[in-house]
C-alpha cells in the first residue's frame, strides 16, 4: 500500500440501523477503478450508497476519501452532502427535466469562472459523446443518451468518488457496454474510486475488476468477479452467480481419498456425491447446482463418468428466450436448462420419466443449512 | 351593478392571494418534507377553514381582532383604528379563511416531485434554498398557479366571514358578495342579477384557467 492509491482510496466502515430487523454493518475499501457492489434487493446496497453520499447519517463508523474525512461517528463529524464533492447517478437518473443537458451539466459547477465551465462541459460532453445533445431537454433523449447525460453531469464536477445506483439496468447490453467503455476511459484519465451497484451478475462479469457482495447488510465476499462467483462459499453469492438449484442435504459419509462425500437430500432417499469440504458426517449442508450444469436424459444412461444419475419425472417445460427451462421432480425439485434444439431432439413431454446427470464438481457446498 | 364593491373584492383578493402565497410556500414545503410526527396536527389546523362554518370562524376572528384582544389593542396603538370592521381586518380574516386553498395545491405539487431530484441537487453542491429556488419551485409552477387562482377566487366568493368581521361599509368592507345580498334584501333583482352574473363569469373564468394549466409540461416521459 501507499503511494497514489492511498490518497484516492475510499475507506469506510458504516453501521446504520434501518429498522428493527435490518442493520447495515460493513467495512469497505475501494481503490480507483470500478468496484462492483453486488447483492439481492434488500441487501443494503442503497443504504450503503446513501450513507456514503451523506443522504443518510450512519449510526456509527467512519467514511474517508483519501485524507478527507466525511463522517466520523466517534468525533461526531459529518460533512453535509453538498460539501462532499462526490458524483451520484441515481437509478432514476434525476436529470432536471426543466433544464437542457447543458444546464444540467452547468448546475454543479456554477461557481467556476465562465471559461473554466465551458471547457469542462465541452471536455466531459466529448468524453460521453453527448456534445451534439447539449441543447436538448432530458425528455428529448433516448434511454442511453440520458444515462450518458447523467454520468456527464456527475463527473463534470471532478468528484473524488462516483456512486452509481444500477444506472444501466434498463439498457440493452450493447448500449450498456459502450457507456461502460467510455466511463472506463474517463476513469483512466481521472483516477477515482467508482462504486457500481447492481443485482445483475452479467454486469458484474462484464464490468468490474473488483467485486464486493452484500447480503442482509453484511459484506459476505470480496475479490475479483471470477474468484468470488466461480467458487461461491456463500448462498447469496451463489444465487447471484446464477446457481438456480439449492438443495438441503445431510452428509452421510466422507471419502478423503477420492475427495468426495455423499449427501442425502433431506426428505428423500436420493444421494448426491459432492466435492469434500470441511464438514463432518451428519452435518446439514446446502448444495448449489447450476441449471446449465445438469444433463437430462430420456433413458437411463450407462458408462458415464458422472457420479450422480437421478431418476425423476418431468413436471414442466417452458421456453424463456434462447433457453428452455425444464422442471424435474427427482425427490427434490430440479431446474434444468436446455437448448431449444435439445428440446426438439429429445421430444420431451410433461410427466415423462427422465434421468438427471450431475458431475460431482457441479455440486457446490454453499453453507450449512439451519 | 356595484362597481365599487367589485373593485374592493378584486383588490382584497389580489392582496390575499399574494400574501398567502408568500406564507404558504414555506409552510407547504415544510409539510411535504418534514418527518415531524405531529405533522398531521398542523395539516388539520391548516384545513380547519374548509369545514368550520364561516360564522364560527368569523366569530373567533372578531374576538381575536377586537379592541379587547392584545392583537386588536396593538393594532389600534399602531394605526389609530380598530382591525374589526376595517379593510385590513378583512385581509387578515381572508388570509386565514383561504389558507387551505393555498397550502393544499402547493403541498400536493411538492409531494409529486421525484425526491431524487432534490438529492441530486444536494449532491451537486446546492444548498437547500438554492434547491428550492432552482428545482422544487420551477417544477411546481402548476401548483403555484393553482394556489394563486384558487385563493383569489375563494376570497372573491367569501361571504360569512366578511359579514362577521367586516360588516357592510361601502368602499371599506362591502365586497361584491355582500352587495348581492343587499340588493336581494332590497328587492333590487335586476341589479342583483347583474352583480351575480359578473361574479359567476369571473369565478368560472378563473377555475377554467386552473384546469387549463393542469398539465405537466416538464414531466419526463418514463419510457424512451
Amino acid at each position: 500500500m501507499g503511494g497514489i492509491d492511498d490518497r484516492l482510496m475510499l475507506a469506510a466502515s458504516i453501521r446504520s440501523r434501518l429498522h428493527a430487523g435490518f442493520t447495515l454493518d460493513v467495512e469497505l475499501r475501494a481503490a480507483p477503478g470500478i468496484t462492483m457492489v453486488f447483492g439481492p434487493s434488500g441487501s443494503g446496497k442503497s443504504t450503503l450508497l446513501n450513507c456514503l453520499a451523506g443522504l443518510r447519517r450512519p449510526d456509527g463508523g467512519r467514511i474517508a476519501v483519501g485524507d478527507r474525512v466525511w463522517f466520523d461517528g466517534a468525533r461526531g463529524a459529518n460533512v453535509p452532502v453538498r460539501q462532499r464533492n462526490l458524483g451520484f447517478v441515481f437509478q432514476e437518473l434525476a436529470l432536471f427535466p426543466h433544464m437542457s443537458v447543458e444546464q444540467n451539466l452547468q448546475y454543479g459547477i456554477g461557481r467556476l469562472p465562465l471559461a473554466e465551465r465551458r471547457s469542462r462541459i465541452a471536455a466531459t460532453a466529448e468524453s460521453f459523446r453527448i456534445a451534439h445533445l447539449l441543447q436538448r431537454r432530458p425528455r428529448e433523449l433516448s434511454g442511453g443518451e440520458r444515462q450518458r447525460a447523467a454520468l456527464a453531469r456527475a463527473l463534470v464536477t471532478n468528484p473524488t468518488l462516483l456512486l452509481l445506483d444500477e444506472p444501466l439496468s434498463a439498457l440493452d447490453h450493447v448500449t450498456q457496454s459502450r457507456i461502460i467503455d467510455d466511463l472506463r476511459a474517463w476513469n483512466g484519465a481521472h483516477a477515482i474510486p467508482i462504486l457500481y451497484v447492481t443485482h445483475s451478475h452479467r454486469e458484474v462479469f462484464a464490468l468490474g475488476e473488483h467485486l464486493v457482495v452484500l447480503d442482509q447488510g453484511r459484506l459476505v465476499a470480496e475479490g475479483s468477479p471470477h474468484t468470488v462467483l466461480h467458487a461461491p462459499e456463500h448462498e447469496a453469492v451463489a444465487q447471484l452467480a446464477g446457481f438456480e438449484n439449492f438443495l438441503d442435504a445431510r452428509v452421510i459419509s466422507r471419502d478423503p481419498g477420492s475427495g468426495t462425500m455423499r449427501c442425502r437430500l433431506l426428505g428423500t432417499e436420493v444421494d448426491l456425491e459432492a466435492p469434500i469440504t470441511r464438514v463432518e458426517a451428519g452435518d446439514a449442508v446446502r448444495i448449489a447446482v447450476r441449471a446449465g450444469d445438469i444433463l437430462l436424459g430420456t433413458e437411463q444412461p450407462r458408462g458415464l463418468s458422472a457420479r450422480n444419475v437421478l431418476p425423476g419425472t418431468l413436471t414442466s417445460v417452458q421456453r424463456e428466450g434462447a433457453t428452455v427451462v425444464a422442471m424435474v421432480d427427482a425427490g427434490s425439485r430440479f431446474e434444468v436448462h436446455l437448448t431449444p434444439a435439445a428440446l426438439t431432439s429429445l421430444q420431451l413431454t410433461v410427466s415423462q420419466a427422465v434421468w438427471l446427470i450431475i458431475k460431482t464438481h457441479s455440486c457446490r457446498i454453499v453453507g450449512r443449512s439451519s | 351593478m356595484d362597481w365599487q364593491a367589485l373593485g374592493l373584492s378584486v383588490r382584497l383578493a389580489a392582496i390575499v392571494a399574494a400574501v398567502l402565497l408568500a406564507l404558504a410556500l414555506p409552510l407547504a414545503y415544510w409539510l411535504s418534507v418534514t418527518r415531524f410526527r405531529g405533522r398531521f396536527l398542523i395539516e388539520a389546523v391548516v384545513s380547519l377553514p374548509l369545514v368550520l362554518p364561516p360564522t364560527v370562524l368569523g366569530f373567533y376572528l372578531l374576538v381575536l381582532l377586537g379592541a379587547r384582544s392584545p392583537i386588536g389593542r396593538w393594532w389600534i396603538a399602531w394605526t389609530g383604528h380598530g382591525l374589526a370592521f376595517s379593510f385590513e381586518g378583512l385581509v387578515v380574516a381572508s388570509l386565514i379563511y383561504s389558507l387551505p386553498f393555498a397550502v393544499q395545491p402547493l403541498a400536493a405539487a411538492f409531494a409529486q416531485l421525484d425526491p431524487s431530484l432534490r438529492a441530486a441537487s444536494a449532491v451537486l453542491g446546492a444548498s437547500p434554498l438554492r434547491t428550492f429556488a432552482r428545482i422544487t419551485l420551477p417544477l411546481s409552477l402548476e401548483g403555484v398557479l393553482a394556489a394563486l387562482v384558487l385563493t383569489f377566487a375563494h376570497t372573491i366568493g367569501e361571504f360569512g366571514v366578511v359579514l362577521m368581521v367586516g360588516g357592510n361599509l361601502p368602499g371599506v368592507t362591502r365586497t361584491v358578495s355582500i352587495a348581492v345580498y343587499d340588493q336581494v334584501q332590497a328587492l333590487q333583482y335586476d341589479q342583483a342579477q347583474a352583480t351575480a352574473l359578473a361574479l359567476l363569469v369571473l369565478s368560472f373564468g378563473l377555475l377554467a384557467a386552473v384546469y387549463a394549466i393542469r398539465r405537466r409540461p416538464w414531466a419526463a416521459s418514463t419510457i424512451a
